[in-house]
């Protein structure tokens, strides 16, 4: 402990002991082989699109946009579709024979949607894994999200079902044989689609499943899978949408999309061309009895959805209000990514209206409302702990300035900068030089702005800040709200007593190291011209 | 990067993506027939007969009874599992056993089960038992099909009139 360094009076012994562990964690942590080959895929994405248009952060969203189309493709459709056994493949085949400039375009629109949709869910759920950002705080949204999944394939089912061609008897028949093998259903639905035996009755049934109650139970799986999820985003940033309804468009002018022959209860038709998005699990009932087949497919999904137990991520202590500096601004409610804070009536009798309260189970201990807080600012309590509205148990704001102080103390070199980095991205440990100091944090969220103009005072000559990829936040807003705050247009504000061309952002994935250090250098090299040009001062 | 160099590996992306969807919405084909093959499929409901027959109470054993329970018969409930078999020219080509389902195993049955069978001239005999107490089929059939590529021929049978459907 360094002698004269703020708040030094406050930490206590096991705190210490506690930061230190911390600490090595960060050190250790190594890229595994998935994580590094889809952070190069995604780096290619971003060279491409740029990183506010990159499609593998926007996966959510595109999958709303496509479901829109979907939606309104699907709407025209049902305007010329007849929902009956003898109407249907007759007016599915007029819409895209004779009204093929629209009809036709409009169900090549709908099925190229549908499975972009599934291509995108399925890159979401692999993103998530592979950045290992499935566990811990964000259970609920993997465990809600894989039986979404199968919501948007059964969908997409009873949709190939209504086309009532070859195909749709295939699937029909087959989907049949696998609710008949289920022991709650009496009676057998496969002998349905045996000659004779249709009526337009459940193909009605299925009309409605299709058009409405299915899209109805999609939208509530989606609400609950965002639940715990605040500023959540619906729309893909307009120019990834113009690109994709284009890429789709030119796909259904090209190869439109077509019906097998008609349904012929008599005949087994002998090939299919399924569309392996949906339909992937259909052969397997060819080799399999449906009671297997419902083994392995409720198996998978059970599997998949108990993924953040096997094995459970550690997380660290939720965020603790402290009310005796807290105002009840509300600002870090509003930050809160995951919503796990809330504005309540004061309770303890101060004379401000509101109080914060955090909900331990949804806090991702990201420390983002740590720096929201107006309280957390440096320069208050020079001369003893610094305490704030909110803080983080296992890493207060007390202990980032007395690490920031001695960091920057421990500097020898003529350009002195101070580098922030954040626990999710490269690991900065390495940058550290007698001229560079380096201080990782749970995420940059966390840095309040007079952190920055504090480390300027205290000796900074340069603030280097980094964190994860831009569009790519671990705690989802952590780069937002920094990059809001540092350019005045969210609370609180970087002062204008801080020195703008001393400071820089640059965002780097853990496997950005070499980008990070030419970026590092050039920005050591700018400092050092600065002080270069800057008059010569007496203090 | 200068931003209008990006269109072009936009479009890249894009035409690689859409080839992927377009691709497999609908292939690789999935072939479940081989041209010259036809598809058999038994498909009817059935209860099988009673296990136990039913016994005639007594006048001893009635009048032990509570008064709106006198019942005649005494008729356990359980039924017998049906047994069908298809034989195509004298081969053994499907069996099911299907047990009777219910807590007191006392619903009729559902069969449905398809084979594949090359196309042609065949024989084809079917056998039904449908009661525990009988060994050997209850219900049998035979008939000469022809069987045209790709064709569904559906063995049906009708409980009331005890006879097998086959078309």
């Amino acid at each position: 402990m360094l002698s004269g360094t703020p708040g030094s009076r406050g930490l206590a012994n096991n705190d210490t002991r506690h930061y230190a562990a911390r600490e090595i964690d960060t050190v250790n942590k190594r890229v595994n082989p998935i994580k590094r080959s889809y952070l190069l895929l995604e780096r290619w994405f971003s060279f491409s699109f740029g990183p506010d248009w990159n499609p593998l952060y926007h996966l959510g969203t595109l999958t709303f946009f496509f479901f829109w189309i979907v939606l309104v493709s699907g709407l025209y459709l049902f305007i010329f579709f007849n929902t009956s056994i003898h109407g249907a493949y007759t007016s599915v085949e007029y819409m895209t024979r004779q009204q093929w400039y629209a009809g036709g375009i409009m169900r090549s629109l709908h099925r190229y949607a549908s499975d972009a949709a599934v291509v995108t869910i399925l890159l979401h759920m692999f993103r998530e894994f592979a950045l290992d950002r499935y566990r811990g705080f964000r259970w609920w949204s993997w465990f809600t999200g894989v039986p979404t999944l199968w919501f948007v394939i059964t969908l997409g089912i009873t949709g190939y079902w209504l086309v009532w061609d070859e195909l749709g008897l295939y699937v029909a028949t087959l989907s049949a044989r696998l609710m008949d093998s289920l022991p709650v259903m009496s009676g057998s639905m496969a002998r349905d689609f045996l000659a004779g035996r249709l009526t337009d009755r459940l193909f009605t049934l299925m009309g409605f499943l299709h058009l409405l109650g299915q899209p109805i139970l999609l939208i509530f799986a989606l609400w609950i899978h965002v639940k715990r999820l605040s500023h959540v985003g619906i729309s893909a940033p307009r120019g990834l949408a113009v690109g994709s309804f284009l890429a789709l468009l030119t796909t259904s002018l090209l190869a439109p999309a077509t019906s097998h022959g008609p349904a012929d209860l008599s005949r087994v038709p002998a090939v299919l061309n399924l569309d392996w998005f949906y339909l992937n699990v259909y052969p397997l009932l060819d080799k399999w009895p449906p009671d297997q087949v419902w083994i392995l497919t409720t198996g998978i999904t059970l599997l998949l959805m108990l993924m953040p137990w096997l094995p459970p991520k550690k997380t660290g202590s939720a965020a603790e209000v402290h009310l005796d500096q807290c105002n009840g601004c509300g600002q870090c409610a509003e930050d809160c990514p995951f919503d796990a804070i809330s504005v309540q009536a004061r309770t303890d009798g101060e004379r401000w209206e509101n109080e914060v309260v955090v909900n331990p189970v949804l806090c991702a201990a990201c420390g983002i409302c740590v720096g929201s807080c107006h309280s957390s600012n440096p320069f208050r309590h020079a001369r003893k702990t610094l305490e704030t509205g909110i803080d983080m148990p296992d890493f207060p704001i007390d202990e980032v300035r007395t690490r920031t102080h001695a960091a920057l103390a421990g500097l020898k070199g003529d350009t002195r900068i101070i580098l922030f980095g954040c626990d999710n991205a490269v690991d900065i440990k390495e940058f550290q030089s007698q001229d560079v100091a380096v201080l990782s944090l749970y995420c940059t969220g966390m840095i309040p702005p007079t952190l920055v103009e504090y480390a300027q005072r205290h000796g900074a000559d340069g603030v280097f800040i980094t964190g994860c990829r831009t569009g790519d936040c671990y705690y989802r807003l952590g780069n937002a709200w920094l990059d809001q705050r540092l350019e005045g247009g969210r609370k609180p504000v970087l002062r204008q007593r801080a020195k703008r061309d001393r400071i820089t952002v640059y965002r780097a994935a853990e496997t950005d190291t070499a980008r990070l250090r030419r970026k590092l250098a050039e920005f050591q090299h700018d400092i050092a011209t600065l002080k270069q040009e800057e008059p010569v001062s007496n203090d | 990067m200068i931003k209008i160099l990006r269109y072009p590996l936009q479009a890249l992306n894009y035409t690689l993506f859409m080839l992927l969807i377009w691709y497999f919405s609908t292939a690789p084909p999935y072939r479940q027939l081989q041209p010259d093959q036809a598809v058999i499929t038994v498909a009817f409901s059935h209860a099988g007969k009673r296990v136990e027959e039913c016994r005639k109470l007594s006048q001893q054993e009635l009048a032990r009874l509570p008064p709106n329970m006198r019942a005649p018969l005494d008729c356990p409930r359980e039924r017998s599992p049906v047994t069908v078999k298809l034989l195509l020219d004298g081969k053994p080509l499907l069996e099911e056993v299907a047990r009777a389902p219910g807590l007191y195993s006392d619903l009729g049955v559902d069969i449905y089960r398809s084979a594949k069978v090359s196309a042609g001239k065949h024989t084809l005999a079917v056998q039904m038992n449908d009661n525990v107490r009988v060994k050997g089929p209850t219900y049998t059939d035979e008939e000469a099909v022809t069987l045209k590529p790709t064709q569904l021929l559906v063995v049906n049978f009708n409980s009331e009139t005890g006879k097998f459907i086959i078309k």
